[in-house]
């Protein structure tokens, strides 16, 4: 039996459900160093540990084009070597010290992180920073690594129908916004990237007026900013970093339809997504109306639109889902998934969901389920602060992808302020039929019924870690 | 070469300042057992409940029934149908999930101090009187159905399913914990519930609670949560024979990319040699990017996005298991490279600096995974379910110490048997996998 030590610190008890819902803040501090250096702090003293994370404001949609998959190999790049550091020392010294260490590319930001003891954040740092201008490429290194994302790409997109069709969706959704390419990259282009690709797209856009450090756990802000001077301070801007300014979509005018045919499906699906509006800087009233509108149509097939009607009412489908990515640098998507019921056509499914929608933007939305929906948004402020580690996620997102401190802050209140007319509003905004884009998953014609079947993939899993 | 400049600094350091988890046993008046760790901070609990047992429970032509009763208990119970118990749970802002696998099944619960009576209420519903309504089973049935299509051609699903066939028979480890068509579509409503009686009994209960709950709180919220349960559930399927010859297998299937899976014995957790096997497993690969597979065939030679190995534990076998993808053309190569670390391995042991490595990250990392109330429930409830007492978490660090080179030698001539390495491939492979 043993005597507490891990649990050190209260949290302030501000916070009842019955209460008129104010969000509990949370322990953030942020500043800036004089080379741009924006730094986020969250603190949380239950557990002598820190989560580390670099976030740069780059990612596959700041690509050059024909270069698509250098954000994301530069990410595992990062891990070959500095002025100071061995290839694949950076890991290993965190390990030496029982920490983790990993990386993500996503479309509109790369991010470094590493879950050590408190006691170790001036190192992880001294690190870090060596990396954010001090990379070392050798081609000994960078020509396996070429196999590595290869195969990385293999086992997560072309092993696997579902993410074939996900990665066609995109590239119909966006005519000329490079979110329409794949993160880890197209197979052609990604074959040919080169250490000197790599090294260009370095020095563009890695630099501390480009990064922004969040540091939660274990820490005090007064701490995290003397070591924060100290590894980060003496490295210099690039002042050619500019605002990321991407090639705009054009008008949706006409529904695009795809359907995608592979032998190895046998659980055939639909989606059906539309072009939305993101967090805005701000302006996130109608973000938060759509990330309602998300849960109200399929957050839980029990109670959700989408599942009373297709699951229970109508039974012509076995899961029902919607999902909007509210955080995203340019506009984003807002998308409904259906698996229809064995013997129910896609287009009969797809019939069904067009007249759940169009019932739904038609009737007035259940305030019981809203408010439910809003206590639960409430709650789960408290349960978040279970883990500083996905309260550093949100911030390291949200800060790049044009998002504020004070945006991310206002965000739980801004939910809970959203009305049912907003929410309607919203929807009839989006929900164009001139602007949306169906896809069909669906074995060939005459294919043994038997074959292959695949969980239908959601947008939520858009970014690809080393 | 300039290394050094950042580990010398480092290594001077002491390790990380140990976590300590002050965990009270807790035995209600109806004699629940429990563990408990208070944690008054953030006004919240996290519960996780277990039950021995689990899919392996199932009878060849019933498998599939603990799964299926499992997934129905969120679908009405008491007065509430699914919509209804949907309703209940969500105006507490409370989140239950449940789980089953081939060893147990788990409720996972988290609600606010404030709801502490209606949410034992409700938890009290799901477990004591679960509806299984016809409509429900039909709706859930259909779904599990739709699982074992997609995991009929994912080659990662098929591959473990062709390595257990494979290596455990007619022992229910060697049958899907989720059934197959044959057998769900055949499951009636008396099916699930002799699952239910049979899964969910006091004679195989494990409990854990982490937040803001007294002891007392815990001891009223037991009895009424589980209070209602059978005293005994179904015997337990006893120990599986796993059959390992050292082949490989091929599963043809239409796929870019190959999905290896290797397997041999394992070693005991009360084994005297367990932890020397488990510092040699983390050198061999459990360790990441720096375990000695992850080096050879990922960091050398790009020929895999990642390769593991690691001690699997059921409660009916241990195994030493591991797995990779790859390209079909490196089929042969892959293998041989795993074979090959193997005997160098056996013969050779590791070496001080290796053994120092993984002693400072396994016994860093230990203190790191106690972070938040969710994650402290879940250990708790896994240690009490692997027969462990609660001074483990103080004992592990100095028992990972205590391993000496020669321990890890000893075992690795003892543990690693490269004739008995049996692998299952699910692609295409060119020419002969080996």
């Amino acid at each position: 039996m043993t005597k507490a030590s891990l649990f050190r610190a209260v949290w302030p008890l501000a916070f009842t459900l019955a209460a008129a819902a104010p969000a509990v803040a949370q322990e953030v501090t942020s500043f800036t160093l004089d080379n741009g250096l924006q730094v986020v702090v969250i603190e949380d003293h239950r557990a002598p540990a820190v989560t580390h994370m670099m976030w740069y404001k780059v990612g596959s949609a700041d690509e050059p084009p024909g270069r698509n998959g250098i954000a994301h190999y530069l990410e595992h790049l990062m891990f070959k070597g500095t002025e100071i550091l061995e290839p694949g020392e950076f890991s290993r010294v965190v390990a030496q010290h029982g920490g983790n260490d990993n990386a993500f590319t996503s479309y509109d930001q790369t991010a470094y992180f590493q879950h050590v003891a408190a006691d170790q954040l001036g190192l992880m740092m001294k690190m870090e920073a060596s990396r954010m201008t001090g990379l070392k490429l050798t081609e000994d290194v960078v020509t396996p690594e070429l196999g590595v994302i290869i195969e990385e790409r293999n086992q997560r997109t072309d092993s696997s129908p579902g993410a074939l069709f996900g990665e066609q969706r995109r590239a119909a959704q966006f005519l000329r916004h490079p979110y329409g390419n794949p993160i880890i990259g197209w197979p052609g282009e990604m074959s040919t990237l080169t250490l000197e690709d790599a090294v260009s797209f370095y020095h563009d856009h890695y630099a501390p007026n480009n990064a922004v450090l969040v540091v939660a756990g274990d820490v005090t802000p007064d701490a995290v900013r003397s070591l924060a001077e100290e590894n980060y301070g003496g490295l210099p801007a690039n002042p050619g970093i500019a605002e990321r300014v991407r090639p705009s979509e054009p008008p949706q005018l006409a529904a695009r339809h795809l359907s995608f045919e592979d032998p190895r499906v046998a659980q055939p699906y639909l989606t059906r997504s539309y072009l939305a509006p993101e967090r805005d800087p701000g302006a996130q009233e109608t973000a938060a109306a759509l990330a309602l509108l998300a849960d109200l149509l399929g957050e839980d097939p029990n109670s959700s639109v989408l599942g009373r009607s297709l699951q229970f009412d109508r039974q012509v489908a076995i899961y029902t889902g919607a999902y909007y990515d509210a955080t995203s640098l340019d506009d984003t998507t807002f998308s409904l998934t259906v698996v229809p019921a064995p013997g129910v056509t896609l287009e009969a499914a797809e019939a069904a969901l067009d007249e759940t929608l169009a019932g739904f933007l038609d009737s007035p939305i259940d305030a019981a389920r809203l408010d439910r929906l809003k206590r639960q948004y409430r709650a789960a402020q408290i349960y978040r602060r279970d883990s500083a580690d996905s309260v550093a996620r949100d911030y390291g997102q949200a800060l790049t992808s044009g998002l504020t401190v004070e945006d991310v802050a206002a965000w739980p209140d801004i939910v809970q302020s959203v009305t049912a007319d907003q929410i309607l509003a919203a929807a009839r905004e989006v929900f164009d039929p001139a602007k949306s884009v169906t896809g069909y998953l669906s074995p060939p014609p005459g294919a043994a019924p038997a074959a292959a079947g695949e969980p239908p993939v959601t947008d939520s899993s858009d970014e690809v870690s080393r | 070469m300039i290394r050094a400049v950042v580990t010398a600094a480092v290594l001077v350091l002491a390790g990380p300042a140990l976590a300590e988890v002050d965990v009270k046993q807790v035995d209600s008046p109806g004699g629940i057992h429990a563990w408990l760790v208070e944690e008054h901070s953030i006004p919240f609990v996290a519960l996780e409940i277990g039950f021995r047992g689990g899919t392996s429970l199932d009878a060849p032509d019933k498998q599939g029934a603990t799964n299926l009763m499992t997934g129905l208990l969120e679908e009405g119970a008491g007065a509430w149908d699914a919509q209804g118990f949907a309703e209940a749970r969500d105006d507490l802002a409370m989140s239950v999930d449940f789980d089953s696998w081939d060893d147990g099944v788990g409720i996972s619960a988290r609600f606010l101090t404030e709801t502490l009576d209606p949410a034992g209420d409700l938890l009290h519903t799901v477990i004591a009187d679960p509806a299984f309504e016809e409509s429900a089973i039909e709706r859930v049935r259909a779904q599990v159905l739709a699982s074992i299509r997609s995991d009929s051609e994912d080659p990662q699903a098929l591959a473990g399913e062709a390595l257990a066939a494979q290596v455990y028979g007619d022992h229910p480890y060697g049958r899907p914990g989720q059934g197959d068509a044959q057998t769900v579509a055949g499951l009636t409503r008396d099916d699930i519930v002799a699952a239910w009686k049979g899964a969910m009994a006091k004679d195989r209960l494990y409990v854990s609670a982490v937040g803001d709950i007294t002891p007392e709180q815990l001891e009223t919220l037991l009895d009424k949560v589980l209070g209602d349960l059978p005293e005994t559930g179904a015997p337990l399927p006893g120990p599986a024979e796993a059959a390992l010859d050292g082949q490989v297998r091929v599963v043809e299937y239409p796929t870019p990319q190959a999905v290896i899976r290797f397997v041999q014995p394992g070693i005991d957790r009360e084994d005297p040699d367990f932890f020397p096997a488990y510092v040699m497993t983390q050198v061999l690969g459990a360790g990441g990017f720096e375990s000695r597979l992850m080096n050879e065939i990922r960091e050398k030679r790009g020929l895999t996005y990642g390769v593991a190995a690691y001690l699997s534990s059921k409660d009916g076998s241990d195994l030493l298991a591991g797995g990779m993808a790859t390209a079909n053309a490196s089929v042969g190569e892959s293998i041989r490279l795993v074979r090959e670390e193997w005997r160098k391995m056996r013969d050779a042991g590791v070496t001080e600096d290796e053994l120092a490595r993984a002693k400072t990250y396994l016994t860093g990392a230990y203190p790191l995974r106690f972070d938040g109330n969710g994650q402290i429930a879940s250990i708790l409830l896994s240690m009490q379910m692997d027969g462990m007492a609660p001074d483990y978490i103080d004992t592990r660090n100095d028992r990972v110490e205590a391993v000496t080179l020669q321990d890890v030698q000893r075992v690795a001539a003892r543990l690693l048997d490269p004739d008995r390495l049996s692998f299952v491939v699910v692609g295409q492979p060119d020419g002969p996998a080996e």
